[in-house]
């Protein structure tokens, strides 16, 4: 989430009242899964009213729980299905060259989803494509679905593979919005040669005691009483 | 058909900005002249099928027009994920160019064959699905392909196939191409076994039967309104393609058939590769020979369905 919010605060040029403007910076959201963050920022950013959250996954609602194509103004791509987004990214940022039009291209993926071999093809091919305008976060949580990404296929050292792959790579707190903010200065440098990598450390379910680091919330519904107890650890009202 | 493929996209960059070629490795010294033609519009994406895919639905939804070629196997098989999300579920217009299909590269062994590919696209909402029977074909697939409003799989063989047209064709997609008009038989020919379907057809002529063919060019959108005519006049009507008897265009003649044709008298015979690996060394013409796709087994089996 904070992720989010420094991208749509301060880094991606983009219009609410011209959302296909083939000049506006692309951003895919490759975990589908975190859609709701998503709905929530667009939302707040003016790209749809906010009433269409109050209906977020129920029949017939825009909003799904993971996005479909064309869902809502904002939404660049579909994702659920990971490993999808970065090949798709690429290729819009590809497109920014040939059609000579300056924008940037941000994909954000989870660690789990680093499972998959097709985030590492894309990776091998965008260095191979010296695609300065792309920029990866990976929101670094240490879990997948059933068990600590580490344990599950041994990511790290995430940052050195990324590395490795060809890409300029930071490592940073997910959570600090200054050290957000300096990667981000990085990934704004018009002279790259090289995608950018930026390795978040998160805590998932930050900033609510009985949720952070622990993946059963993964799937829980939290009830009425805890969204209370979640809300007055959040806004501290 | 490969070189015909290259000359025709190179043409089609000289006229179209958006035309943009990615190769999966593949195309040893063909695409020399693209490059030229178009540079900075081809990207060779390696040994990595599915992002090749993926990358080209990006540009296709910044107003791109890919094209993506590999060997139909590796093109298909790995990809079907990104085929059904990237391409078929955000309706994106990318042209995935399938070369060596059905048993094209048969030497190369059952990794190299793709007799299961247009089953598994066919199932994809919203795909087209074009074997274009010879280079002519072809060419003019490639460019109703590239004006066609959604994705397009089109599978192509690989060099030295007989030209069967005696020019350009007309190419529609959804539309089959008529060459002889047949009465009691008609043979539905899929692709690259077009010369072999005019081969048997003559020969049944002459044995006085008198057989129709049409290039299938178009597997989907399917041409109903040709099974409509041919279901109710013909004795028979047979399908033949270098693709398994299950799921490619025997399948898909099958199942319009049972659904809309139940007054009709016609037999169907299909042709095409059984439901099994080819374990045995073979080259092109011998695996069609196990697989029956010969004009001899062709013109028996149809007279036994006639009843001759």
């Amino acid at each position: 989430m904070d992720l989010l919010v420094a991208l749509y605060e301060g880094f991606l040029r983009i219009d609410p009242q011209k959302p296909d403007s083939p000049d506006r910076d692309r951003f895919i959201l490759s975990k589908g899964h975190a859609a709701p963050a998503l709905y929530a920022i667009l939302a707040e950013r003016g790209f749809f009213p906010g009433n269409l959250l109050n209906d977020y996954a129920k029949d017939g609602a825009a909003l799904a729980e993971q996005p479909a194509p064309g869902c809502a103004a904002g939404v660049e791509w579909a994702t659920g299905s990971l490993g999808h987004g970065l090949s798709a990214g690429i290729g819009m940022a590809l497109a920014g060259r040939i059609q000579k039009r300056n924008f940037r291209t941000v994909v954000l993926l989870s660690d789990g989803e680093c499972n998959e071999g097709s985030v590492w093809e894309a990776a091998l091919f965008a260095a191979a494509q010296k695609i300065g305008s792309l920029t990866v976060l990976v929101d670094y949580n240490k879990w997948q679905a059933t068990g600590r990404s580490e344990e599950v296929m041994a990511l790290a050292p995430l940052r050195s593979k990324w590395e490795a792959f060809g890409w300029e790579a930071l490592e940073i707190n997910g959570h600090d919005y200054a050290e957000i903010g300096e990667a981000l200065e990085v990934a704004k440098k018009t002279d790259r040669n090289r995608p950018l990598a930026i390795v978040a450390h998160t805590v998932k379910g930050r900033g609510v005691s009985f949720m952070q680091d622990d993946n059963n919330w993964h799937y829980r519904i939290p009830n009425e009483e805890e969204v209370k107890k979640a809300e007055k650890e959040l806004l501290g009202t | 058909m490969r070189n015909a493929f290259a000359e025709e996209i190179t043409q089609l960059a000289r006229e179209r900005q958006d035309v943009v070629l990615l190769s999966g490795d593949i195309g040893n010294r063909l695409f020399e002249t693209f490059k030229e033609v178009a540079p900075g519009r081809f990207f060779n994406c390696g040994v990595a099928e599915a992002n090749m895919v993926g990358v080209a639905a990006g540009m296709a939804a910044s107003g791109l027009r890919p094209v993506c070629y590999t060997i139909a196997s590796f093109l298909t098989y790995r990809v079907m994920e990104q085929i059904r999300l990237d391409l078929g579920y955000h309706h994106q217009k990318v042209i995935l160019v399938g070369t060596g299909a059905g048993l094209s590269y048969a030497s190369l062994g059952s990794t190299h064959h793709s007799v299961e590919d247009m089953g598994m696209l066919r199932l994809i909402p919203g795909l087209a699905v074009l074997a274009p029977g010879d280079s002519e074909e072809l060419r003019a697939a490639l460019r109703a392909a590239v004006d066609w409003s959604g994705p397009v799989y089109l599978r192509i063989g690989k060099k030295g196939e007989p030209v069967v047209h005696p020019s350009r064709p007309k190419v529609k997609i959804g539309k089959a191409l008529r060459f002889r008009e047949g009465k009691e038989v008609w043979i539905l020919s899929l692709g690259n076994m077009l010369p072999v379907a005019m081969e048997a057809a003559e020969q049944l002529n002459q044995k006085g039967i008198c057989c129709g063919v049409a290039s299938m060019g178009s597997l989907k959108p399917l041409d109903t309104d040709l099974l409509t005519a041919l279901f109710d006049s013909a004795k028979a009507v047979a399908t033949v393609e270098e693709h398994s008897v299950l799921g490619g265009l025997g399948t898909a003649v099958s199942e319009w058939f049972a659904a809309n044709a139940p007054a009709s008298k016609a037999k169907l015979v299909t042709f095409g590769t059984p439901d099994e690996f080819l374990h045995a060394t073979t080259h092109q013409p011998s695996a069609r020979g196990w697989a029956g796709l010969t004009t001899d087994n062709i013109v028996k089996r149809i007279a036994l369905a006639l009843g001759n």
